[in-house]
């Protein structure tokens, strides 16, 4: 009777640690983002991705369509190549839909957001994507902004 | 000045004997696995005096610990307006490092200790010779269940820590000081990697728990029989284990993340 107890404390202690493993993994963790790794690879060259990650969203009109799957550089045309990994159920994009980098909030991370066009074509694996928006870089948008207040104080 | 040198020398051998001993008797027990497999019952009681009197100490510690962290959190991040990802905060920090290192402290101080004062005292009171003379080999009879119960409960354990911390952060974050509860969740869900950061906290949390009643099982084989001698090799094994423990996950952690 005495190990049957034990025994069957011991079970419940190794299904508690598996149902805290499998929460952890569930709950906390990106796991059911995930679950639906296919899809298709688009890829688009940006003069600047600063900021923007492998795995970063990539969004249409706000919703999470895909992720960055890789991002190189191409030393010809001295730009940032990214590709992107479109979930197999949004396969309707027009073939002229174009991306730009946004931030989410002030200081949050990078993300692509993608903006459909209106061709009658759809985008298919391995497409380029033609029209793309760098990363707004701070520094250079404030430079400008300073440079855009000597200019009128010249004048 | 020659004395001192000696004495440096002396304890530098007396080290490196103790660590070939310790690696013989892990091999000696890893050994004595296969064996092993036809008797797990002797495995299920040590899990159940490794791993289910330690539970109680767990959850306490590891409930208070997230709920900690979700004071703090709140108080740092309210400060910079973005509350919203202390769900973030008090994931990441349990699962990568606080859920790992502190259940394997208190694993060492709860279990550990009882580990080696059960094994110094059975060779004390001279049960391990009895066995012996019986045919019956102490190592794999006494040492390689122990074993096996530390490096199953370990993980497990600083998983359930890990759990109830999130789920005490929760307590205290979206309970008490009003962050919004999906934010929470999501934010958690969008930052924390499975693979990056559950599989790395549960590989830290298995070598934890090999090191640890490597540690506490060695100690108790190698230790003086004698009272004070079992005393002293308890000690050891809480000091020596705490302090592997944080040594490894500094070194762990430089790997992985």
């Amino acid at each position: 009777m005495n190990t049957r107890k034990t025994e069957v404390l011991v079970g419940l202690f190794i299904a508690a640690g598996l149902a805290a493993l499998f929460m952890l993994a569930m709950k906390v963790s990106n796991l059911n983002i995930y679950s639906n790794e296919a899809g298709y690879e688009i890829t688009a060259n940006f003069e600047n991705v600063s900021g923007l990650k492998v795995k970063s969203a990539v969004t249409m009109a706000g919703v999470r369509i895909g992720r960055v799957s890789d991002i190189s550089f191409d030393p010809e045309n001295f730009e940032a190549v990214v590709k992107i990994r479109i979930e197999n159920k949004y396969n309707t994009l027009p073939k002229d839909t174009t991306a730009s980098i946004y931030t989410a909030g002030l200081l949050g991370e990078k993300y692509i957001g993608l903006e459909a066009g209106g061709d009658e074509e759809n985008l298919k694996d391995q497409d380029k994507l033609k029209l793309t928006q760098s990363s707004l870089v701070l520094e250079k948008l404030i430079s400008r902004f300073v440079d855009s207040f000597i200019d009128k104080d010249k004048k | 000045m020659i004395d001192t040198l000696q004495q440096l020398g002396a304890s530098g051998i007396k080290f490196f004997q103790r660590l070939g001993r310790a690696n013989i008797l892990l091999a000696h027990i890893i050994g004595g696995i296969p064996s092993m497999l036809p008797r797990l019952s002797l495995v299920v009681h040590q899990i159940y005096s490794v791993g289910v009197l330690s539970l109680l100490i767990i959850l306490v510690s590891g409930l208070f610990v997230g709920m900690v962290l979700g004071l703090q959190g709140y108080n740092i991040l309210v400060d910079f307006g973005s509350e919203e990802t202390l769900g973030v905060m008090v994931s990441l920090s349990l699962v990568r490092e606080l859920g790992p290192v502190v259940a394997a402290l208190l694993f060492a101080g709860r279990a550990g200790s009882a580990l080696t004062a059960e094994i110094g005292l059975m060779k004390a009171t001279e049960q391990l010779s009895a066995m012996e003379m019986m045919a019956i080999d102490p190592i794999r009879r006494v040492l390689t269940p122990r074993f096996l119960a530390g490096f199953i409960s370990m993980p497990l354990l600083a998983a359930i820590f890990s759990a109830v911390g999130v789920i005490g952060g929760q307590f205290v974050g979206v309970g008490l000081l009003g962050v919004d509860d999906g934010a929470y969740w999501s934010q958690m869900q969008a930052s924390v990697d499975l693979y990056d950061d559950i599989y790395n906290g549960v590989i830290k949390s298995i070598v934890f728990g090999v090191v640890v009643t490597w540690i506490a099982v060695f100690e108790g084989y190698d230790a003086i029989p004698t009272s004070e001698g079992v005393s002293r090799a308890t000690t050891r094994t809480v000091v020596h284990s705490s302090l592997v423990v944080l040594g490894l996950d500094f070194i762990l952690t430089a790997i992985m993340f």
